[in-house]
């Protein structure tokens, strides 16, 4: 079914058997709990930082194949980024699942967060793809320990 | 379908049951989901509406809709007589002793709500104890939580084991002269477990405990007889019995309710009201604060009327037959593992797949048509028990088939392909 293919691309199949920077980091400066109670998600995501800039991100809990994929891509996309940088990203890939983002070439750019475009043909589970990206937001805008999707 | 003079309710002529026929009353059953055959299997979560039920509530508002217990006009007394008649007939549905021991509420919820606020307000002490089981619905945990934390009271857990079954010898520890109330599953909604009340409820009555059945998973499945099974109270939800939503029944007995304080103020729970004293009405009018759902219940009452003609024997044969049939072939599958395995069931499947998250399982289901529920099933501290963030439940009505159930099996094989 070519719904399913676009909702479950191989990238996203890949990140979440093999999730990357799946781990904790002891000594970050942040960490933030990300939680959607209807589902049960549940993520800890920690941040190291040097001044403003993200040095390292990590992440470890349970959840659906897209919270967890989107939680891993998030990981290596904001490596070495600046808090602006990180919340510039995170308006674009809220835009992407809500199916707000458009135009071809600003699509290529997203590289790899492209593929959780298909997100967006299913409301039930955009909550899922945005549950690590809030928890970042909350974490770098107001310094919260815990962020839920509800 | 005629009508029994002496009940009230349908008299059962044909004791054969025949499944097409009655997916035939549900008209929803014939939606197409993605292009395909609606599957529905998440009748634990609310259950479909048979065509009597959909047309009463059109009848009501239709022909019948005024405020009860108020006018003196034709409407009025329609309203009244019709909303009454429905108590009757659910007094009956249950076999409770009189129509003073029903009282209409939102749902299960709100019916166990109404018991640990009025009975739990005036029955339960700092140092008292409340006990519910392992498997039980948060709508029969919270309500107690909150009481307890009121009055200094603890809540106690009867335990289970790996099967989904309440250890029975713990239980007995668990009775104590401190224990209030015991307020218990009849089934379990995440596991399916049918537990042994009559048993339960007979050990805590030899210790003069009251006990509180949470039915709302139970009535869809079982004939319920509240007096041979001596509980004191029972809860029950309209919409999983094939009825509307926002209305269910608290049975309570009658020397229980009499002596409780009322649960909401207002118009119609009162005999006289002045600024400084109110005479409180009767039960069950006592309970029944305000305009209440009529529609709701009215529709409910076409609801009962219906599960009434049916021929239930050969509806449970059809009901535990399907469950075998879908947990065998459910078993068949490598790498799921059925959570809540007890002897005693009813058609709940609730199951993990290796690598699959239940949410991914649930998408997936959806684009085949197949509607199941995914999560925690409101039993947090179960999926805590079994070590598990949440399960995939598909959970069956008497109107399911066996074709449905294999095309639940083929959208998961279809699961276990796109994860490879």
């Amino acid at each position: 079914m070519s719904d399913l293919r676009s909702l479950y691309q191989e990238i996203i199949l890949d990140h979440n058997k093999n999730p990357r920077n799946f781990r904790t980091i002891p000594d970050a400066d942040r960490t933030i709990d990300g939680y959607n109670p209807l589902c049960g998600d549940h993520y800890t995501i920690f941040l190291k930082l040097n001044g403003d800039r993200i040095v390292d991100v990590a992440f470890h809990g349970s959840g659906c194949a897209i919270s967890k994929a989107s939680a891993s891509v998030m990981s290596t996309v904001l490596k070495g980024k600046s808090t602006e940088e990180a919340l510039a990203w995170f308006e674009k890939f809220h835009q992407l699942v809500r199916g707000e983002f458009h135009g071809a070439q600003d699509i290529e750019h997203l590289g790899k967060l492209a593929a959780f475009g298909g997100v967006s043909e299913f409301p039930a589970r955009v909550k899922c793809a945005i549950l690590a990206w809030h928890a970042v937001r909350g974490a770098l805008v107001s310094k919260e320990r815990s962020v839920t999707t509800e | 379908m005629s009508i029994h003079l002496d009940t009230g309710l349908p008299r059962v002529t044909d004791r054969s049951f025949d499944v097409k026929r009655i997916r035939e009353d549900f008209p929803i059953l014939a939606t197409l989901v993605n292009g395909r055959p609606l599957v529905y299997l998440d009748n634990a979560a609310t259950s479909q509406k048979p065509r009597p039920v959909i047309d009463t509530l059109q009848r009501y508002y239709e022909t019948e809709n005024a405020n009860v217990h108020r006018g003196v006009h034709f409407l009025s007394e329609r309203a009244t007589q019709e909303y009454e008649e429905v108590r009757k007939l659910t007094a009956r549905f249950l076999n409770a002793s009189s129509v003073r021991e029903i009282v209409f509420v939102r749902g299960a919820t709100e019916a166990i709500n109404l018991v640990a606020s009025t009975f739990g307000r005036v029955n339960v002490q700092r140092g008292d104890e409340i006990l519910v089981s392992a498997m039980e619905h948060h709508s029969n945990i919270v309500p107690w939580q909150l009481l307890c934390g009121e009055k200094g009271a603890a809540l106690r857990v009867i335990p289970m084991n790996d099967a989904g079954e309440l250890l029975l010898d713990e239980y007995e520890k668990l009775l104590t002269a401190k224990t209030r109330l015991v307020a218990l599953a009849h089934v379990s909604n995440a596991l399916g477990t049918i537990n042994p009340v009559e048993a339960m409820i007979a050990l805590a009555h030899r210790q003069g405990i009251p006990v509180l059945l949470d039915g709302a998973q139970a009535v869809p499945h079982l004939r319920v007889d509240v007096r041979a099974l001596d509980c004191d109270f029972y809860a029950l939800s309209s919409h999983k019995v094939f009825g509307p939503t926002g209305i269910g029944v608290l049975y309570g007995k009658e020397a229980l309710l009499g002596a409780m304080p009322p649960y909401q103020g207002g118009g119609d729970m009162i005999k006289s009201v002045s600024f400084e004293r109110t005479t409180f009405n009767d039960p069950p009018y006592k309970f029944e604060a305000g305009t209440p759902n009529i529609s709701g219940t009215i529709g409910m009452g076409a609801a009962l009327r219906y599960l009434s003609g049916l021929p239930w024997d050969a509806v449970m044969e059809h009901e535990s037959s399907l469950l075998r049939y879908a947990t065998e072939a459910l078993g068949t599958l490598k790498g799921v593992r059925i959570v809540g395995t007890a002897k005693e069931k009813t058609g709940v499947l609730s199951f993990v797949l290796d690598g699959v998250h239940p949410h991914d399982i649930g998408t997936i289901l959806d684009q085949y048509g197949v509607a199941i529920r995914t999560g925690h099933h409101c039993a947090q501290p179960v999926m805590q028990r079994f070590g598990i963030p949440a399960t995939a439940r598909a959970s069956f009505a008497f109107y399911n088939t066996r074709e449905e159930v294999d095309v639940f099996i083929g959208a998961l094989q279809r699961v276990k392909e796109v994860f490879g």
